[in-house]
């Protein structure tokens, strides 16, 4: 297990967020869902973020500068270089019959490599604004509401959900689909199972998101809410 | 050489058990009588000199320690030092005698200090002795720094018969959501850790040495070849990585290379 220093290739804006495009290098991509710890300039810790997009060339990951690890991290410009950590924790499963993707606001992020994984199956997006909605360009074809339509009005049946997004609408899906593959997101200081500090309640007890998650089955989530995740 | 240990909470073994190997030793979790499931998250919050966790001793329970996850560590092979919990001096005599037995153990080290729970009543002092009644294993006391009298609690422990000291644990902190101005931990205050905590651990270091004839493991802050050495110049005699370890599992690599260097320029300190 050891850091990796990468470039940064290119920084795009997609509405409000930033696509950060690293030199790949040799880097595993690991499964859609999984994630990398991402040095967070003039941070103590570095922050967990899943793969956007790869390409042979690129790892991008979609940065919210909503905080003092993430506008660090959106300010990185071509050139500039981080070190990262992974691919880390379990991703999602690519064995589904009847694939449908749903993600709400920056919980787009995986869902792009997830896509094309996948072969381009159906998606549905939800924003809180029209200018949030702007990311749906990194998912071509995808359904997309705006708040305060919810992906769950506009859910179609006999699917097999994958997602991605804020608590109440994984709380929300898991009530309609039960078996949704889900993921979730916690504080994390390390990403690899040493700081316990991402621990939420599945199966009935407290366990780590990077190691049993971040992607679980709906189901397993029985705790009351958990996610604030590290910005 | 200077030895390059663990913080005890900071690295899981049998989840990168490449990192483990890299340590001149392992300091598990702290292990108390009982499972014990932890506080509530969030449990760990980053600030800008530190990082606070109140993680609360999440740990399997002395039995299903000894029985599932003791065998695995010992086949990583390098030396084990078990971190003992509890909540009164009975606690901590019974998993030290339940430990005594076993020879995968290398060195038990006392939590005497954790921030996030309740203190045993005792005092330092009374634990370290029966502790030391039930193991003739090496034993370290890990001490907080914000004891009123540090180098006394050290002589106390000593004449007590601890062979070693930890220093330091964490120090209590608090941390506020800046929109609400709630605490960010779930449990409120938790322990500080990180670069904050550096000069906390040096000074500690320093009146101990000077108090006691121990050996002692310099814990805090310590991120780089310099941080250790500094330990050791204060009168450390090996170190251990916490908070650093989460940014980076390579780091103890990187601190003894950065110590072989330093170490051809900067006198031995000679402790």
């Amino acid at each position: 297990m050891r850091r990796e220093r990468r470039r940064v290739e290119r920084a795009d804006d997609v509405g409000p967020y930033r696509l950060l495009r690293l030199e790949r290098d040799g880097l595993d991509a690991g499964e859609p869902g999984q994630f990398f710890m991402l040095e967070a300039p003039g941070r103590l810790l570095p922050r967990p973020l899943s793969v956007c997009l790869a390409t042979p060339a690129e790892l991008a990951f979609l940065i919210d500068p909503v905080g003092p690890g993430t506008r660090p991290l959106a300010a990185l410009a071509p050139g500039d270089a981080i070190h990262l950590l992974g691919p880390l924790g379990r991703g999602f499963r690519l064995d589904v019959e009847r694939p449908l993707l749903v993600g709400g606001g920056i919980g787009i992020a995986p869902l792009p490599y997830l896509s094309a994984r996948l072969g381009g199956p159906p998606a549905l997006l939800g924003f809180r604004t029209a200018g949030h909605a702007e990311a749906a360009a990194l998912l071509p074809g995808a359904e997309v509401v705006i708040d305060p339509v919810l992906v769950t009005d506009a859910l179609p049946s006999g699917h097999d959900v994958l997602a991605c997004g804020p608590e109440p609408m994984l709380r929300a899906l898991t009530a309609i689909y039960p078996d949704a593959q889900l993921a979730w997101e916690a504080p994390m200081a390390c990403g690899y199972g040493a700081c316990y500090g991402c621990a939420v309640e599945l199966d009935g007890r407290l366990q780590r998101l990077c190691i049993e998650g971040p992607v679980v089955a709906a189901r397993r989530v029985t705790g009351a809410s958990t996610m604030r995740a590290g910005r | 050489m200077i030895p390059v240990l663990n913080a005890s909470g900071c690295l899981d073994a049998l989840t990168a058990p490449d990192v483990a190997r890299t340590l001149d030793a392992y300091v598990t979790k702290t292990v108390t009588p009982l499972p014990r499931e932890g506080n509530p998250p969030p449990r760990i919050a980053e600030t800008d000199v530190g990082m606070l966790n109140s993680i609360g001793l999440a740990n399997p329970g002395i039995d299903a320690f000894l029985g599932e996850h003791l065998p695995r560590l010992a086949g990583l092979g390098i030396p084990i030092w078990v971190s003992a919990g509890g909540f009164s001096a009975a606690d901590y005599a019974h998993v030290c005698s339940l430990l005594d037995t076993r020879a995968e153990v290398d060195t038990i080290e006392l939590n005497l200090s954790c921030p996030n729970v309740d203190a045993p009543e005792e005092d330092a002092l009374a634990i370290v002795a029966a502790a030391r009644a039930a193991t003739v294993k090496p034993l370290y006391a890990k001490l907080s720094p914000a004891l009123p009298n540090l180098p006394g609690t050290a002589a106390a422990v000593a004449a007590a018969g601890a062979d070693g000291l930890t220093l330091v644990n964490t120090l209590r902190g608090l941390a506020l959501d800046p929109a609400t101005l709630r605490p960010r931990l779930a449990a409120g205050i938790g322990g500080l850790s990180g670069p904050a905590l550096r000069p906390v651990a040096l000074a500690a270091v320093y009146a101990c040495a000077r108090a006691v004839d121990l050996p002692i493991v310099g814990v805090g802050g310590v991120a780089c070849g310099r941080d250790a050495l500094e330990l050791v110049a204060a009168g450390a005699s090996a170190v251990a990585v916490g908070t650093a370890l989460f940014a980076d599992p390579g780091v103890p690599g990187r601190i003894r290379a950065e110590l072989a260097v330093l170490r051809g320029r900067v006198p031995d300190p000679g402790v």
